[in-house]
Parts: C-alpha cells; sequence; structure tokens
C-alpha cells in the first residue's frame, strides 16, 4: 500500500470540523503534487512471473511508456497476475509467445535480443494493421501490455503531475483560469463571437 | 420451519427502505415527533471509512482494478472507488428477464440506498408531465397538479439544498435555488455552439451545497461525489435524513432486514411485517400500526405481490391488477467527441462539483410535426478527469504504437474529450412490467421477479433525435464525433432497459381504485394503513430524473400520514 497518513488525517480532520484553512488546502494540493517513485526495483520480490519474465516485462514497460518502470507497472502487473489467472496466462503466455517470436527471428530471446531487434518485433505487434494468423495472439497481448502499462503510468504520481492532473482537491471555491478559456475561445469557432 | 420472532408491541410506523423516499418519511415522521421503525435490507453505512472520495488511485496495489483485477475482465459492477451502493448481480438474490425483452436491474443494499452515489441531478417535473394525457393523448394524468406540487418541491429543494437559477423556462420549472457554480471551459463553448443552434444551455440542478445547508458543510469541489460524501455535501438520504432522525431517538433501524411480506389482521389492514435477517436466514416480524413501502420501484412491487390472502389472491392492494405494470426507465443514448479547440489547453483543475455545471434542458415542446411525443434533456461532460483504469485505452487502441510518440498524442488530447448524455421520457406501454416469477426463489426463499420491457418507437425515435444533435452540438464546435459513449448498453441505439436506474410506475396511483393502486396519497385504495413511497406511485417517466420528485411526493405522503394520525385515522 502507499498510504499518505499526512493527507488523510488532514482530510479526517477537515471533514470532523467542516472548515477549511488556507493552509489545509495548500498543504493537500502539495500532497497531490508531490512524485514519488512506486518502483520498489530490486527490493520487489515478484509474486508471479518468474524472474526472466519480470525482466522482460519491466523492459517492455519501458518501451510502451518511457518512465513506466518507475512509475511501478510491473509491479503493477506482476501483482494483478499473482491475483487473477486469467491475468497470469495473458502475461505468461504472451511474454513466452514474444520469446519464441524473437528466437525464430533472431536467434535469441527477446532481452537479450539487440535493441533494433527489439523494437523491430515491438513495431510489428504495436498495430492492429499487421493482423495475421502468425502475429495475432502477439498483438492482442501487446494491445493488453499498451493498456495496464498506460494505466499503471497515469495512475502513478509521476504520470498524474506529467499529464497535469490537478484535482480532487479541497477547495473553498471554484473558478475557471480565464487563461484556459481564452485558449480554447481562440482556437474554437467561436473565436470572433 | 424455525421458530418465528414476533415483537409484542406493534410499531407506530414501519418504513421499509432507506433510500430517497424512505429517508424522507423518517426525516418528515420523526421532526414531528413520531417513533418510526425503518428496515433495510442492507447494512449500515459508515461514512468515513466506507467513502473513498479523496483516494488517489496509487495509494492502493491494483490502483482501483480491483483486488482481483476484476475491472479488467467486466467483472466490477461498480467502480472501485465508488460509494457502496448497490449491484446489477446480487448473489443468491437472482431476476428473469422475458425471452423477449432486454432488462436489468440496479438494486441498492446499503443504509441510503442509491442516493449514496446517484447523480444528484434535480429537476422538478412541469405542468405537463402531471398532466400528460391532457396534454397529447398519451399515458394518464396523475391525480395531484403542478400547483399542489409546487410547495412540497419547494420544501424538498430547500431541504437539500439545489444549484440553479431562475429560468422562467416551461420544460425546468424553477425552484429554490442555492448559487450555482461557474461554467467549465467545455460547457461554456457547448453553450456557444448550442446558441447556434437555438439551443439553450441553463446552470444545471444538483443537489450539492455551493454554500452549507442545515449543518452541512458547502462543498469543498473534489469532484468525486459518485464515490460519496465524507462532509455530506452532496445529498444522501442516509447522511442527510437517516443519521439526523437517529439522534432524535425517535428512530429504531434494523439492518440486512429484508423484507419477506405484508401480513393482515382480519379486517384487511397490515398487522405485521415478516421480515428475513440476513445474518442468521431467521424470520422475524414486526407487528405495526402502519407501514409504508419505499423498497425502490420493482422491490416495492414484488413485494406486495408476494404479500397473497384471501382477501388480496393477486397480491396486496392490486385489486386493479395494476402492480407490477406500467414499469419505465429513462430513456438513455450517448455520444463523445473529440475537440481540437481543448487539445494542450493550460492545464486547470476543472472538478467543481462531481457533475456538470450546465445542462440542456427539452427545447423543442412547442415544436409542430415531431415525430416523437415530450422529450428529453442532455447532460454535460469533459474537462480534466481523474486518471484511472481504463481512462487511456480509447487512446491506445486507436493511436496504437508505443513510446515517446504515444505519451505526446495523450499528453495533447487529454481533456479534448467530451460526452453528451442524453436522458429522455419513456411513455408507459403494456409490453413492460414486472411479474412474479413462480419457478424461483432468492437465497431466503421469497419468489423473485420476472422482467418483461420493450421500447416503443416514440423512444427509438427519441434516441435518433439525440443523435442527430450531439452530432450537430459537436461539429458545431469544430469537433468530430468519436462514438457512442457507452456502447455496452447503447449498442442498439438506446440503453438496456433499467441501464439508466430510473425505474417508475410499477404500483401507480390515480383517483380511481380500478385504475391504480393508490389513492392521490400514495396510500393504498384497498388497505388505509399501507403507503408507498419512492417512484413505484409515478404515472409518468419524464425527461426529469425521479429523485427530486420522489422527495416531494414522500414529503407530501408523510405529512398527510401523520395528519391522518393525529386524527385518530389508520
Amino acid at each position: 500500500m502507499f498510504e499518505n497518513p499526512t493527507r488523510r488525517d488532514l482530510l479526517i480532520a477537515f471533514t470532523a470540523t467542516g472548515v477549511l484553512t488556507p493552509a489545509l488546502a495548500q498543504h493537500v494540493h502539495e500532497a497531490v503534487s508531490e512524485v514519488k517513485s512506486l518502483d520498489q526495483g530490486t527490493a520487489y520480490k515478484p509474486k508471479c512471473l518468474n524472474a526472466h519474465e519480470y525482466a522482460t516485462l519491466r523492459k517492455l514497460a519501458e518501451f510502451i511508456v518511457p518512465g513506466a518502470t518507475q512509475a511501478g507497472a510491473a509491479e503493477f502487473i506482476d501483482f494483478l497476475s499473482s491475483r487473477n489467472e486469467k491475468m497470469e496466462q495473458i502475461y505468461t503466455g504472451g511474454l513466452a509467445w514474444m520469446d519464441q517470436e524473437a528466437k525464430h527471428r533472431y536467434g535469441s530471446d527477446w532481452l537479450s535480443a539487440k535493441p533494433a531487434d527489439q523494437t523491430a518485433l515491438l513495431d510489428a505487434i504495436a498495430f492492429k494493421k499487421n493482423d495475421t494468423p502468425e502475429l495475432r495472439a502477439g498483438i492482442r497481448f501487446f494491445a493488453w501490455a499498451r493498456n495496464m502499462v498506460l494505466d499503471a503510468y497515469y495512475t502513478s504520481p509521476v504520470g498524474m503531475k506529467e499529464i497535469g492532473f490537478l484535482g480532487n482537491q479541497v477547495l473553498s471555491s471554484f473558478s475557471v483560469p480565464d487563461e484556459a478559456l481564452q485558449y480554447a475561445l481562440k482556437r474554437s469557432p467561436f473565436a470572433n463571437s | 420451519m424455525f421458530q418465528i420472532q414476533r415483537t409484542t408491541t406493534p410499531a407506530d410506523v414501519v418504513v421499509i427502505g432507506s433510500g430517497a423516499g424512505g429517508g424522507t418519511v423518517v426525516k418528515v415522521l420523526t421532526d414531528l415527533g413520531i417513533n418510526v421503525t425503518l428496515l433495510e435490507a442492507g447494512p449500515m453505512l459508515y461514512p468515513n471509512k466506507d467513502f473513498k472520495e479523496h483516494t488517489l488511485p496509487y495509494q492502493v496495489d491494483h490502483r482501483g482494478s480491483g483486488e482481483h483485477a476484476e475491472s479488467y475482465f467486466g467483472q466490477q459492477q461498480w467502480g472501485y472507488f465508488a460509494a457502496p451502493n448497490g449491484y446489477w448481480d446480487i448473489p443468491g438474490e437472482p431476476y428473469s428477464v422475458a425471452p423477449d425483452s432486454e432488462f436489468s436491474w440496479f438494486r441498492s443494499r446499503i443504509m441510503g440506498g442509491r442516493t449514496n452515489h446517484y447523480g444528484r441531478i434535480s429537476l422538478r417535473f412541469s405542468d405537463y408531465d402531471f398532466k400528460s394525457y391532457s396534454f397529447d393523448g398519451l399515458g394518464t394524468d396523475w391525480p395531484v397538479d403542478y400547483a399542489e406540487m409546487s410547495p412540497w418541491y419547494d420544501k424538498a429543494e430547500e431541504f437539500m439544498g439545489i444549484t440553479g437559477t431562475k429560468e422562467g423556462l416551461r420544460t425546468a420549472p424553477d425552484g429554490v435555488f442555492l448559487p450555482p457554480p461557474p461554467p467549465r471551459v467545455h460547457e461554456t463553448l457547448i453553450q456557444k455552439a448550442a446558441a447556434r443552434l437555438g439551443i439553450p444551455v441553463i446552470p444545471s440542478r444538483m443537489a450539492m451545497l455551493t454554500k452549507s445547508v442545515h449543518g452541512r458543510a458547502a462543498c469543498h469541489y473534489c469532484g468525486q461525489c459518485g464515490r460519496g460524501c465524507k462532509t455530506a455535501s452532496a445529498f444522501s438520504s442516509s447522511q442527510a435524513m437517516i443519521f439526523p432522525a437517529m439522534k432524535t431517538g425517535k428512530l429504531t433501524v434494523i439492518t440486512n432486514a429484508m423484507a419477506r411480506e405484508l401480513i393482515l389482521d382480519k379486517s384487511g389492514l397490515v398487522s405485521a411485517v415478516s421480515y428475513v435477517d440476513k445474518n442468521t436466514r431467521t424470520e422475524q416480524q414486526i407487528r405495526c400500526k402502519r407501514v409504508v413501502v419505499a423498497a425502490s420501484a420493482c422491490e416495492s412491487a414484488r413485494l406486495l405481490l408476494n404479500s397473497k390472502s384471501t382477501l388480496f389472491p393477486n397480491g396486496l392492494a392490486n385489486g386493479s391488477g395494476m402492480v407490477g405494470r406500467n414499469l419505465t426507465d429513462s430513456t438513455g443514448y450517448s455520444l463523445s467527441g473529440h475537440i481540437p479547440a481543448f487539445e494542450n489547453m493550460p492545464r486547470h483543475n476543472s472538478d467543481g462539483i462531481g457533475g456538470m455545471h450546465l445542462y440542456i434542458p427539452w427545447w423543442e415542446l412547442e415544436k409542430k410535426n415531431k415525430d416523437f411525443p415530450r422529450g428529453y434533456h442532455v447532460e454535460l461532460g469533459g474537462g480534466f478527469g481523474m486518471p484511472g483504469i481504463g481512462s487511456f485505452h480509447g487512446a491506445g487502441n486507436k493511436y496504437e504504437g508505443y513510446g515517446q510518440g504515444l505519451k505526446n498524442t495523450i499528453q495533447q488530447n487529454y481533456g479534448a474529450t467530451i460526452e453528451l448524455a442524453g436522458r429522455g421520457e419513456m411513455i408507459p406501454n403494456e409490453h413492460s412490467y414486472c411479474e412474479i416469477d413462480s419457478t424461483q426463489v432468492d437465497r431466503y426463499g421469497i419468489p423473485t421477479l420476472r422482467f418483461h420491457f420493450r421500447w416503443s418507437d416514440h423512444e427509438i425515435k427519441q434516441a435518433k433525435h439525440m443523435h442527430t444533435t450531439f452530432t450537430n452540438i459537436i461539429e458545431a464546435m469544430g469537433g468530430k464525433v468519436t462514438g457512442i459513449a457507452h456502447p455496452e448498453r447503447e449498442a442498439k441505439g438506446v440503453s438496456v432497459g433499467g441501464t439508466i436506474i430510473h425505474e417508475a410506475g410499477t404500483v401507480r396511483m390515480g383517483d380511481d381504485p380500478k385504475k391504480s393502486a393508490l389513492d392521490r396519497w400514495c396510500r393504498a385504495h384497498e388497505v388505509k394503513n399501507l403507503y408507498v413511497a419512492d417512484a413505484a406511485p409515478f404515472l409518468g417517466n419524464p425527461d426529469k430524473n425521479v429523485t427530486l420528485t420522489i422527495v416531494a411526493l414522500a414529503w407530501r405522503t408523510a405529512e398527510h400520514l401523520a395528519a391522518d394520525m393525529k386524527k385518530g385515522d389508520a
């Protein structure tokens, strides 16, 4: 768990009193903005995948979204694979498919392949337009992995900060910045109305 | 059979169900000093423990996909972070759907019912909604009119706290309003686009407090009302009505109590409620002087239909045969659109209250030569939503690829999607009803419901009108339609019945006992100490979500019940 007791305690204090101080609002804001790594690196012991599978997954996640490993993507996927047999099958099967395909093409598993060969295989399975009976299982697996790496990255502190999510705060009033409104209006069909 | 536990002293009033209707009856009666016993089929709610409106996805290992990755396999019935509310499928509590029908039945099993999570859209019904047959020859007139209901709406709004502005529109009658929050960027642009099409966009009427009301704190704009609200700034019957009533000493609450049957005495009055204590699966009986059934439209009908006796072989208070009939839900249809003007927009907190700040009330009431009757309202969605499981699957599947390029595309398009969702009126029809399925009982031995449901041409054509309207608005914004926003329920061009969760009409009221089960006070024509207080009494299901009218009508019913008690009736 990645609990943040400071933030939670503050919110309990707020809900008990119903009074919002500027200091509290600011503190909550900072708690949201704080960037934490969810990657426990070597400290994390995979619960489901073996060492090779897990190393392969980390590499794959980093290709899909640069920064995803630090955002805990591999840990997230391994954790859910340990909780759901269908998920386990998708990842152990999909990662093994990548290794088989790499051995067939390059004579080594995917993780040991040259960087250009690694991306060549990804380029083949990252697009539905490449669909052939031979590639279909790989394309389906990649779509799963892409969705889940996107989930992991953008729900992490670093991903939320990067995309610019500034909500779920405690505010005493709500307003819309004029800068944003003018930006959109200027680019819209209502620029001169 | 096991021994039945029966209370000795009859309760003055037993209320069955703790949602909008039951909560209102509890509040009104306890405020008047009357003792009430409340039966709720689910557990007690503990907002500080149960509500998660300030949990961020990374604070749980599964990021909100569920302890066993349920959301990835379509097994999560409602979002992980959502308020505990209810389910489409409840283990051990099945229902069936006739072969020629599609219907999904949402049921709450929690103190406060659906009001813990609902959208809190709070629209008064219009004059023509109460007199629909007189208006256009379809449906049935209510035994009450707008003038009679208006003061009850005043009470409901003043107590719940509803945002809004006075607009003078016949399709959106004005009420008692709190100041509305300012429109978000996408809402302002939708308003400008709609203006070019002659479509009005006005501040929405939502049960969230922009000012403190009745001791409930003002909204703190965290934008997650659907997860429940620890400060009770978003209305729920549990926090605003039932918890305060518990403090009066006038309310006895019995949770995990699944009502099985209403039992009559020799004179034909309800003398006891039989219920199953879910913890022990034993039958209990609570004696009562009067009972208010507020279990939700279809559960209320089920309870009456299951209460058979020599006097009422077809179900209690069902001499008219109307119990279970006239089942309606709102129509639903939604489109998403991509709006280039919003790409790379300066980031800001667009949360506000948890729902739309502006909406579109029906605007073609007076238009001649429409190909469908009545109308719909439009709910506006968009902004910088909290990233969650699935937020970027659409982008991943659309843009494909991987790496920095995919990231840049997602960055550019975050907040550039809007959603327009129509919620429209269904005219009751003879093909839509629920009945007891004699082949099946639930885990408590209670016979279950079978649903029959069919949209008519009216609703199908209305949904097509929604499609055209939404397309026009999105294109007038310089955008492009990206598809149906909720294909899981709207793939056939209109929502599956029940999925908008606005069921109504199954124990209808009226002045004629041959055509209605309840009188003008929502008291059974045939059983003078039996009342119904949810959406079951409704004669129609206008394009104005049911909750505010449930509260207003239940308030009126409760005050009438109290007056009867004072007179010594029932």
